[in-house]
């Protein structure tokens, strides 16, 4: 299983837990497979047209994913990052 | 009567619920605080659903619905969302959910809802599931209707009315793009523009492209359409499709520009407007600092000015388009809330206010729920 860190807009998905469990070979995948256990969560994520929405970003340890096809492997680290500022 | 008035903010959503002689009010909430909150509606045919149009400043669009008069929200299961595209389309993605309307009365459970960018979308279970109307998102002429012309806040769908006679009959207006109709249930759609200014084209005369602010129709008179545009205050007269400039009688310092336009539920002539200003660099706040709303007690053929109670000068904040609505009380309650966050209360149909909330985020929705 690969850990994902939640960001707190995102926590309501997970009953207010900053860090879960998911599975997956790609980026696609674990977002598939956390959308399963948390409904609705990848939506407010990623857009109808499989986009990374403008103000989210998705590091795999410590990179930044470019596209949802990006490979994962059991021990990575994956960060969900609300990226915004302005009042 | 229960009466409450939900305050949409871009910072969460309030309500006020006002004493028997709506003299006091109780202002609740914040409920979603820091969730941007663009319309709060009322299922008329049945009174204890709501629906709420909500994004966040990092998170996508999405809907959220309440069965017990909005003490508590679910979020839909299918958002409204375009069709994915094939490979060699543009691209669509709603970026907010702005309108919501409830479907005819003969049909429970429908709701439509309008978004950023400009795209319909129908639900048949109370805002659960929401699917694309593929007659208007997909229409042949569609890429033409909805250009792109962006309001600040995006291209905006919003107006969506169903003819209470017929509930294959429907409206709906871009901001900016037009109005355009439907006589199918939205399976097809036509300009209905004719008549309305478009003097920020290079060539004003044109079928669609227009900018319109708010659209309405009288619920007892369904023939009877108001619209308020970025170039001026219009009525229309169905069968007729020619817009007439209602706007004109307006003083000429005034003008006719603005965001709402609310019609009184007994009477079709009678209409209320808050104009903005529209000159130069467009301001859009209160003319001259001057807070002040226009009632029409004859379909536009004249105008008074009512701003007894409103602050005299330097007041500067302006009134969104959803956010200016009427109660159901046979004393009629008028009100409007501010883009600084204020709600004003009348129940003299205009003639005096008090402000009923104030210090609030700034207001993008205030609907009237009984």
């Amino acid at each position: 299983m690969i850990t994902v860190r939640v960001p707190s807009p995102l926590r309501s998905y997970t009953a207010g837990a900053a860090r879960v469990n998911a599975s997956g070979g790609t980026v696609a995948e674990l977002l598939g497979d956390l959308d399963r256990n948390h409904p609705g969560m990848r939506f407010r994520m990623i857009d109808e047209q499989e986009r990374i929405r403008p103000h989210i970003r998705i590091f795999i340890n410590q990179r930044e994913v470019r596209a949802l096809s990006e490979a994962l492997s059991a021990t990575d680290e994956v960060h969900l990052i609300c990226a915004l500022s302005g009042g | 009567m229960a009466s409450t008035l939900w305050i949409g903010t871009r910072k969460g959503l309030f309500s006020l619920r006002p004493d028997a002689r709506r003299r006091s009010w109780r202002l609740s909430g914040p409920q979603m605080l820091g969730h941007i909150i663009h319309h709060v509606v009322q299922d008329p045919r049945e009174p204890r659903r709501l629906l709420l149009a909500a994004k966040t400043g990092h998170l996508g669009p999405t809907v959220y619905t309440s069965i017990d008069r909005g003490r508590h929200w679910l979020e839909a299961k299918t958002p409204p969302a375009f069709r994915k595209v094939a490979e060699g389309e543009k691209p669509r993605a709603v970026e907010r959910v702005f309108w919501l309307t409830p479907g005819h009365p003969s049909e429970a459970g429908v709701w439509y809802a309008g978004s950023a960018p400009a795209g319909l979308f129908r639900s048949a279970d109370h805002g659960v599931h929401w699917q694309p109307v593929a007659g208007f998102n997909d229409h042949p002429m569609n890429p033409k209707w909805a250009a792109g012309l962006s309001t600040p806040d995006g291209e905006l769908l919003h107006s969506v009315r169903v003819d209470p006679r017929d509930a294959r009959h429907l409206y709906l207006a871009i901001s900016i793009g037009g109005v355009f109709e439907s006589t199918d249930g939205g399976a097809d759609w036509a300009p209905l523009n004719e008549g309305v200014a478009a003097d920020f084209l290079p060539n004003p005369d044109v079928p669609y492209g227009h900018d319109p602010h708010c659209v309405i129709l009288h619920p007892q008179q369904p023939d009877r359409l108001y619209q308020q545009n970025h170039c001026g205050s219009y009525r229309l007269d169905r069968p007729a499709r020619r817009w007439v400039r209602i706007g004109e009688h307006m003083p000429k310092n005034i003008g006719d520009v603005g965001f709402p336009i609310v019609a009184h539920p007994r009477d079709p002539d009678t209409v209320w407007v808050f104009p903005m200003d529209g000159s130069k660099v467009w301001p859009r706040t209160a003319i001259d600092g001057k807070p002040a709303v226009y009632r029409s007690r004859n379909a536009g053929s004249s105008w008074r000015r009512l701003a007894t109670g409103l602050p005299r000068t330097q007041a500067w904040f302006t009134v969104l388009r959803q956010a200016m609505c009427t109660d159901a009380a046979p004393r009629l309650g008028l009100y409007f809330g501010t883009t600084q966050g204020e709600v004003w209360a009348s129940t003299d149909e205009g003639e005096s206010w008090r402000c009923v909330a104030r210090h609030l985020p700034e207001i993008y929705s205030l609907t009237h729920a009984s």
